[in-house]
C-alpha cells in the first residue's frame, strides 16, 4: 500500500479500516460516551442543574452530541477523504430532516397563532 | 490489507468518486444500505414533527408527564444502546472469523433487543389499559405512532437478527453473509440514532 499512499479508497459506513484492537476500542470509547451523555440527559430533565427554560435546549444540545458519538464511533463516520460519499449523503439526509420537522413545527405555529387572534376576534 | 478492498477489483484501481473503476461490491452495497436508513430517517423525521406539534393537544386527557416513567426508559435506552454496542462487536467478530465471539454477542444484542421491547409493549400495554390508547387524544396519537413505529423497527430488525444468525450458521462467514451483517448492525446503530432522538423529545423534553 505504500506505493499508493495518495490513493483514497471508499468506506463503507459502519466499518473501521484500522487493526483489530483500535476497533473494539473505538466501539468501546463510543459506548462510554454513549452512557455518560445519557446519563446526563437523565440528569438535566430531572433536576434544575441547568436553568429551567434552558433545559429544553440543553437536552437538544446533549442529543445531537450523542448523535455524533454513535456516528463517529458506531457507525466510523469521520471526516477523511474516503468518507466524502458517506458524510454528502448524510448532510443531504439532514437538511431535509431539519426541514420537515423545523418547517412543521414553524408553519403549525404560526397558523395556531392566527387561529388565536380570529377566534379572539370572533367573540367581541 | 482489507477484504473489502480486495474482493473483487485491486485495491489500486477501487477508489471510486469518478477515478480508477467501481468501488467493490461491499462499498457499493453499504453506501446503497446507507441511503436506505437515511430515508428511514426521512420518514421519522414526519413523526417526530407530528408528535412536536401535537404534543400538547391532549383534549382534556392525560399528559405525557402522566404517562411516562423515566425510569423504565432509562431501563429501555440502555437496553437498546448496549445491544447496539453488543451488535457492532458481533460483526467485528464476524470480519475476523471469530465466529465464537460472533455468537456470544448475538445472544446479547438478541436479549437486550428483545428486553427493550418487552418494556415498551408492557408500557403500551398499560397505557392502554389505564385508558390512554392512541384513541384517546391527537398527542397520544402521535405518541403511539411514533414510539410505535420505531418498535416496529426494533421488532423487525429482532427478526431478521435470527435469519441472519441462522444463515451464519447455515453458510458460514461467506463474503455475502458478511454484507448482509454490516447492513444489519448499520439497522441495528441507526435505530439506536432514532431512539435518541425519541428519549429526548418525547420523554425528557415531556418530563416535569
Amino acid at each position: 500500500m505504500d506505493r499508493h499512499e495518495h490513493v483514497f479508497d471508499d468506506r463503507t459506513p459502519g466499518v473501521e479500516e484500522h487493526e483489530p484492537t483500535a476497533s473494539y476500542l473505538s466501539y468501546s470509547v463510543g459506548l462510554g460516551l454513549a452512557i455518560v451523555a445519557t446519563i446526563a440527559s437523565f440528569v438535566v430533565a430531572q433536576t434544575d442543574l441547568l436553568w429551567p427554560p434552558g433545559i429544553a435546549v440543553g437536552l437538544v444540545v446533549l442529543a445531537f452530541a450523542q448523535i455524533g458519538v454513535h456516528l463517529v464511533f458506531f457507525l466510523h463516520l469521520g471526516s477523511g477523504p474516503d468518507n466524502t460519499n458517506n458524510i454528502l449523503a448524510l448532510a443531504f439526509g439532514v437538511l431535509i430532516v431539519f426541514l420537515v420537522i423545523v418547517g412543521s413545527i414553524w408553519i403549525i405555529d404560526n397558523l395556531h397563532a392566527n387561529m388565536m387572534e380570529m377566534s379572539a376576534h370572533a367573540t367581541q | 490489507m482489507t477484504i473489502a478492498a480486495t474482493e473483487f477489483i485491486p485495491a489500486e484501481t477501487a477508489r471510486g468518486r469518478g477515478g480508477g473503476g467501481p468501488a467493490s461490491t461491499r462499498i457499493v452495497v453499504a453506501y446503497g444500505f446507507w441511503i436506505f436508513l437515511l430515508s428511514d430517517f426521512v420518514l421519522f423525521s414526519g413523526l417526530f414533527a407530528a408528535y412536536a406539534v401535537l404534543a400538547d393537544r391532549t383534549a382534556g386527557g392525560p399528559s405525557g408527564p402522566q404517562l411516562f416513567h423515566l425510569r423504565t426508559v432509562f431501563i429501555e435506552t440502555m437496553c437498546l444502546l448496549l445491544s447496539s454496542y453488543t451488535a457492532g462487536l458481533g460483526a467485528l467478530s464476524a470480519e475476523r472469523r471469530r465466529v465464537g465471539y460472533f455468537y456470544l454477542s448475538s445472544v446479547f444484542t438478541f436479549l437486550l433487543g428483545a428486553a427493550f421491547v418487552f418494556l415498551e409493549v408492557r408500557e403500551f400495554a398499560d397505557m392502554i389499559g389505564a385508558g390512554a390508547g392512541p384513541w384517546r387524544s391527537a398527542f397520544l396519537s402521535a405518541f403511539f405512532t411514533l414510539v410505535g413505529t420505531h418498535g416496529a423497527h426494533v421488532t423487525s430488525g429482532l427478526i431478521w437478527f435470527l435469519y441472519m444468525i441462522a444463515q451464519v450458521y447455515v453458510k458460514g462467514l461467506r463474503p455475502h453473509v458478511l454484507r448482509r451483517l454490516l447492513c444489519f448492525s448499520l439497522f441495528w446503530h441507526a435505530l439506536d440514532i432514532v431512539w435518541i432522538g425519541v428519549m429526548t423529545l418525547v420523554y425528557l423534553m415531556g418530563a416535569p
